[in-house]
């Protein structure tokens, strides 16, 4: 029994160091801004299409779906409302993560495996360079700025989704769907939002990154290491949209 | 054998290393000292690869020490490696050049990423070209890793490992899954980097051709090509042999001891002798 559980609990213990690092080495030199940047564009603007076209889908679809239950309340124009809240506080945020597990944990994943596979990692040791400065903390860093940003995107372009059904199908005036939804959302939504995805952001980048590292085994083992990050980062965003979720709701601000 | 009046570059004492609780080398103990060229022969496995990796810190010991320099690795932390390890260069079994950078930036990577070495950044360029000049791989600057052949990728991660001219310098197999003519070429440049710089060589191989060119012949600079040393000036390369088996170093000598053991393990990796 022991033994079975030594292997996650060794895990979990080098992920929490990998973590600890990576969040030192943000105040401490040297700094690879280039690789900051570098990163931003490969995972946000890179991300930004299929952040768009989820956010959009999932907008008309929440339109779709919500003015069916309310039409049975006689509440159709309260449609609006019901997007904004959906979106802002859950399906921006877990969708907009769930993109960039499916293509960032497992692109970082495979990137810093096949490098650990070919001894590139043992290399930058040896030429100098700590691994986790050089490699790790870039990559959490611009996800933690692109992924509330990437949300806030898939959120406004899902309520845009919600405005195209509101106005072709539930045949509601702009200003009605506008209206409904601004007044519907409250700070602590905006807040909820944007935790929500900061939080992700760490989950989705250190865990691609410490799948990465940790591959072995040749290619393989990257591919292994690549599926093993989409998985576990996919399952942490949903583990801690709930525990994020629950502090809203027991503090009495949901 | 060992020059024991030169001062001690790298030492093992006792140094037992293991992985998920296999050992894969087993109290291993030498010294290899300053201007001195090491041949380490072994079958796959026997923990080549692993031993040079501990010489520059990136495996940590289980029991034993390890000394570079006179310094021991065991009491230093990842920071101070960085110090030690400025002064060996290292050319690992696949190059591992990095992909995404070209040749330039990889050659250039120790001397803009390593501390202790501060190259100033108007003459990174210009040592970039003299040790791609030096493996004859000028005119590859802006190539990337993968659009050179197997064969310059090896020069390539030479020219990376030499160009900050360290005293130490560690080759993993650098002629494996070479043909015989790309390999020689290969040999040819560690030996015009030991000859020509008086630069501490530890090569690891499974090819006892590398070591018997590694011990009998000198780089002569005004020709521009190797030659036997006993036609050349000067004492013959000081170059110690050892063999290890399944971790355990279970050979240690010069080239005329080796060919004269009797065990029929070692005498397995010299039935070649060019």
């Amino acid at each position: 029994m022991l033994d079975l559980l030594k292997e996650p609990v060794l895990a979990v213990q080098e992920f929490v160091v990998l973590a600890g690092r990576a969040f030192q080495n943000i105040f401490r030199k040297p700094h690879y801004f280039d690789d900051v940047i570098l990163q931003m564009d490969t995972i946000g603007v890179g991300s930004l299409v299929v952040v768009v076209l989820v956010g959009l889908f999932s907008g008309v679809v929440m339109a779709l779906q919500m003015s069916r239950a309310l039409a049975q309340y006689g509440e159709v124009e309260k449609t609006g409302t019901l997007v904004a809240i959906t979106l802002a506080r859950e399906l921006g945020p877990v969708l907009t993560a769930i993109m960039m597990a499916g293509r960032n944990s497992s692109g970082i994943a495979s990137e810093l495996g096949s490098m650990k596979v070919t001894e590139q990692i043992d290399a930058m040791r040896a030429l100098g360079t700590d691994p986790i400065q050089k490699l790790v903390t870039p990559r959490l860093v611009a996800t933690c700025f692109m992924l509330p940003l990437l949300t806030v995107i898939a959120d406004f372009v899902g309520l845009f989704g919600g405005w195209v059904i509101a106005i072709v199908k539930l045949h509601l005036t702009s200003r009605l769907y506008w209206t409904s939804s601004w007044q519907a959302l409250e700070w602590n939504d905006v807040a909820q939002g944007l935790i929500k995805p900061l939080v992700f952001a760490v989950v989705v980048s250190l865990i691609g990154c410490f799948y990465g590292l940790r591959a072995s085994g040749g290619t393989q083992g990257v591919g292994r290491a690549t599926t093993q990050a989409m998985v576990a980062a996919t399952i942490m965003i949903f583990i801690t949209d709930v525990m994020i979720t629950e502090m809203f709701v027991s503090q009495g601000v949901s | 054998m060992a020059e024991t009046g030169s001062p001690s570059v790298l030492r093992f004492e006792n140094v037992t290393v293991s992985f998920d609780g296999e050992a894969v080398l087993r109290d291993v103990s030498f010294e290899a000292f300053e201007g001195e060229s090491r041949v380490i022969l072994g079958a796959a496995g026997s923990g080549k690869t692993v031993l040079l990796k501990t010489a520059l810190g990136l495996v940590q010991p289980d029991s034993g020490r390890v000394l570079v320099f006179g310094k021991d690795l065991g009491k230093m932390r990842e920071g101070q490696l960085f110090d030690i390890r400025s002064r060996i260069g290292m050319v690992f079994q696949e190059s591992a050049l990095f992909d995404s950078l070209n040749i330039e930036e990889n050659v250039a990577y120790p001397l803009r990423n390593q501390k202790s070495i501060r190259c100033p950044a108007g003459e990174v360029h210009g040592r970039v070209e003299q040790a791609l000049d030096f493996v004859e791989l000028g005119g590859t600057l802006e190539k990337f890793p993968a659009e050179l052949s197997g064969g310059m990728r090896r020069r390539a991660a030479i020219a990376r490992a030499v160009v900050t001219a360290p005293p130490l310098v560690l080759y993993d197999s650098p002629s494996a899954g070479l043909d015989p003519i790309t390999a020689h070429t290969i040999m040819a440049l560690l030996i015009k980097e030991r000859d020509m710089t008086q630069t501490t060589t530890i090569l690891v191989t499974y090819r006892y051709q590398d070591g018997n060119l590694m011990a009998n012949f000198r780089y002569n600079s005004k020709q521009g090509r190797l030659e036997p040393a006993r036609h050349s000036d000067g004492p013959l390369p000081c170059t110690t042999f050892m063999v290890l088996r399944e971790g355990r170093l279970v050979f240690e000598g010069d080239q005329d001891r080796l060919e004269s053991t009797a065990d029929e393990y070692i005498s397995k990796f010299c039935k070649h002798r060019e």
